[in-house]
């Protein structure tokens, strides 16, 4: 008698099977990307759709293909803020934004250039003025991005209107135990 | 009974009304706030980008912090509260960071627009008004990050959050229904991409004026800010009039206390008076 390998009665057995991008995402994060069926309401919601280049459904699909390429030179991947409506609206609650946490956090540590290099320029000036002084310093973080990006007059109007109105303030307040701060982001080897 | 209270960073900056505006409705409210003795950053939109550990660091120091103060902590900051709330969850499943400290297994993370829209609360609210919002009418806008994702934010209906419309309806605002209150403004992008959130903050402004609404009502420093572009560097080309955009906590304490709200709204780039006076309230 042959083996039957019918998915309903076995059910250990795969329907589909999983990419090696697939398995290596589940490891790393827990979610199962094989469990996208593709019906396309994570991309109907996404605040994205008239700028992006590939849409939240395109993702699954590609981490189900093994296409990690096409989304690590996706613009996608750094213009997505985790606004969280495609993982609130799935059937089958897939968390995209913690998965491109991933797919972000591994192109950092390659060292690879990202295809949005501001948004990175933000986060690392954002980042870097929280590691020196516990808490965000508006000002520190604006100069470091102008420094990083080069868009040294970008939003100047904005800056000085909130600047005239006491909502920037030049000093910012610290975290007393700034040696804490320090050891936190040595933890996580940044 | 105290509450432990971690007001963020942009209660210094650009979110000062909400975090000024909060303390002075829990001073008329009875509630006792007590700030987290040495906080730090939650790592906002950024730290959960480069690093998962960083994020989790950050806000399990704070969660420590709070846990010798109270069983519950709130925030003005719906940032801060999305990545406080993450990071409790996370806690709560596989267990804190070794060097986190002690972080109380019934530790509750919240937004002031849950503590505020409690049922005794809004009696409470109602009786400490004096003076109604007088039929403004206003549309909520919630965006994204107490709605998203609802595990964690607790959100009992992330498409159509209501706390802030009770609030106002109770103070005697018209809330009006419209389709964009959980829409992102796009958030942190307005820095590198400020194409992106100038497009989406006019979609807002289009949506609530064909509303009809006279102001848009929002409890988010991110939010407000995006909103509040459009009045001092308003992209080119066609785009709908900016509507005045408000804190719902400056608007509580605009029928509380009318001088305390007036020195709020000083430091808005938006220009709130000819809609108060016309409706009465300046």
């Amino acid at each position: 008698m042959t083996e039957n390998t019918s998915p309903s009665t076995n059910p250990g057995q795969e329907i589909c099977p999983a990419s090696d991008l697939a398995r290596r995402v589940q490891e790393a994060t827990g979610v199962n990307a094989m469990e996208c069926y593709q019906c396309g309401k994570c991309s109907a919601g996404c605040p994205l759709l008239e700028v992006t280049d590939l849409m939240p459904h395109d993702l699954w699909r590609l981490i189900q293909l093994g296409a990690e390429d096409r989304i690590k030179n996706s613009k996608h991947l750094w213009l997505c803020i985790s606004c969280e409506t495609c993982s609130t609206r799935c059937p089958n609650q897939l968390p995209l934004p913690a998965v491109l946490d991933f797919f972000r956090q591994e192109i950092i540590k390659d060292g690879q250039t990202p295809t949005e290099e501001n948004v990175l320029h933000f986060h690392n000036a954002f980042l870097d003025t929280v590691k020196k002084k516990g808490r965000l310093s508006e000002v520190g973080m604006v100069q470091k991005y102008k420094l990083a990006s080069g868009e040294y007059f970008k939003d100047m109007k904005l800056g000085m209107s909130m600047f005239f109105k006491g909502k920037i303030k030049l000093f910012s307040q610290s975290t007393a135990a700034k040696n804490e701060i320090r050891d936190i982001f040595k933890e996580a080897g940044k | 009974m105290k509450i432990a209270y971690y007001p963020g960073c942009s209660a210094h900056g650009t979110g000062i009304e909400t975090d000024q505006s909060t303390r002075e409705l829990c001073r008329i409210l009875g509630i006792e706030l007590a700030d987290l003795p040495d906080w730090n950053c939650c790592g906002a939109s950024s730290a959960h980008v480069v690093s998962s550990e960083l994020a989790l660091g950050l806000n399990a120091r704070n969660l420590a912090q709070a846990s010798a103060i109270a069983d519950e902590v709130v925030t003005p900051c719906p940032a801060c509260f999305n990545r406080m709330a993450e990071a409790n969850h996370h806690i709560k499943q596989h267990g804190a960071p070794e060097k986190a400290g002690s972080i109380k297994e019934n530790l509750e993370v919240r937004h002031v627009i849950d503590l505020f829209s409690q049922k005794d609360m809004l009696k409470k609210i109602a009786k400490a008004a004096t003076r109604g919002l007088n039929g403004m009418k206003v549309v909520t806008y919630y965006g994204c990050l107490t709605s998203r994702p609802p595990e964690i934010t607790g959100a009992k209906n992330p498409e159509n959050p209501t706390e802030m419309d009770v609030i106002l309806e109770a103070l005697g605002a018209e809330v009006i229904d419209w389709p964009l209150k959980t829409q992102c403004c796009g958030g942190s992008l307005t820095i590198p991409k400020d194409e992106i959130v100038a497009n989406l903050s006019n979609q807002l402004y289009e949506m609530a004026a064909r509303a009809g609404a006279e102001a848009i009502v929002t409890h988010c420093a991110m939010c407000f800010t995006n909103l509040e572009r459009q009045w001092a560097n308003p992209v080119e080309g066609d785009h709908p009039e900016p509507l005045p955009v408000f804190y719902f906590t400056e608007l509580m304490m605009l029928a509380m206390d009318p001088a305390k709200a007036q020195a709020h709204f000083r430091r808005h780039l938006s220009d709130p008076n000819p809609l108060l006076s016309a409706r009465g309230l300046s």
